[in-house]
């Protein structure tokens, strides 16, 4: 199983399979946001990921770079909330760092979302402990040399740990003590992500 | 065509206030010949939001070649045009993200551009807009 690869018809199963688990959760995603947020993180990311799954089912790219070059720019074109540049980006950075590949292994992919996740850091400006996004990309990210299913539950064990933190980041930063107590939506949505992710790889 | 003079893109979650700033601006900078300005307000659908389009399409009508000046209000506005400028080719080459108190800002980088100011001198001026305290 460790010599697997991963090719442009994975890429494509994995982002339906997040504009899937996106249209489902919506409704949960936009509960968390308007506790500490603003509201719109379900609908942003559903019309974003529903303008990806519409992009690929019409012209599949050839490689799975590719496919995320492509899903990440269009998340950032339709999102229209904060979540846009910083999927974007994630996605973005790493089709670009899988290169012209046609098949890569789940160690390449883990260096290239490792890559992604860097710089959604550098673009925001956060670390792991600010309530973010990156108190679930990260440890999955770091989990995912070991196995799919070990970044999806390092996932789930990062948007979950976000729950006592104050929110040192984005809108939810204005709340200070307020926030603590509260999931962080953009962590939560990284959890359907990686969820996805081990499910496209299950074929 | 260097010659040409910066132009400002004013990036908002609302239309209204865009547009708004844009118009204090260009009645703040005084009369005679100003360098252009353009206003990426909301999302195309009239909400509140930022749109990737509607920046893209106000840097390239401002650009006259001597590069492009965003002013942005906060959050995904700040985040779209760093991503934008980090990892793709939408916007126009010699496009910048400016460091600026969004109102002020856009005043004193429209008056430095339109008295010819480069793309350093119309960032500086309006990064200068942080310093003037109110109380």
């Amino acid at each position: 199983m460790s010599t697997e690869t991963y090719g442009a018809a994975f890429a494509v199963r994995w982002m339906d399979g997040v504009a899937a688990a996106v249209e489902r959760e919506a409704g949960r995603l936009t509960d968390l946001d308007a506790a500490i947020g603003d509201a719109d993180h379900g609908a942003n990311l559903k019309r974003g990921f529903a303008a990806v799954a519409e992009a690929l089912a019409k012209e599949p790219p050839a490689t799975p770079g590719a496919v995320l070059v492509t899903a990440g720019g269009l998340l950032i074109a339709t999102v229209g909330g904060a979540s846009g540049p910083l999927y974007g980006t994630l996605l973005r950075r790493a089709g670009k760092a899988l290169g012209e590949a046609g098949e890569v292994s789940r160690a390449e992919l883990a260096d290239a979302l490792a890559a992604g996740v860097a710089a959604v850091g550098r673009l925001g400006g956060a670390v792991p402990g600010d309530k973010t996004m990156l108190d679930a990309l990260t440890p999955a990210v770091e989990a995912l040399r070991e196995s799919f299913a070990a970044a999806r539950s390092a996932a789930e064990a990062g948007a979950l740990a976000t729950v006592p933190l104050r929110a040192r980041k984005g809108r939810a930063s204005y709340l200070g003590e307020r926030s603590v107590g509260h999931r962080d939506p953009g962590a939560t949505s990284s959890v359907l992500l990686f969820a996805a992710l081990e499910e496209a790889a299950a074929g | 065509m260097s010659g040409g003079r910066v132009g400002i893109v004013l990036v908002s979650h609302s239309a209204a206030v865009a547009d708004a700033v844009a118009e204090l601006a260009r009645g703040l900078a005084g009369g005679g010949d100003l360098a252009p300005v353009a206003a990426a307000g909301g999302l195309p659908d009239g909400g509140l939001g930022t749109s990737s389009g509607l920046i893209a399409a106000a840097a390239e009508a401002v650009d006259a070649g001597a590069g492009v000046a965003l002013l942005v209000d906060l959050g995904s506005a700040v985040l779209t045009v760093k991503a934008l400028l980090a990892e793709g080719d939408e916007l126009p080459a010699g496009a910048r993200l400016v460091d600026a108190p969004f109102v002020e800002g856009a005043v004193a980088a429209l008056v430095t551009a339109s008295a010819g100011g480069d793309l350093d001198a119309v960032a500086a001026a309006a990064s200068e807009a942080y310093g003037y305290r109110k109380v």
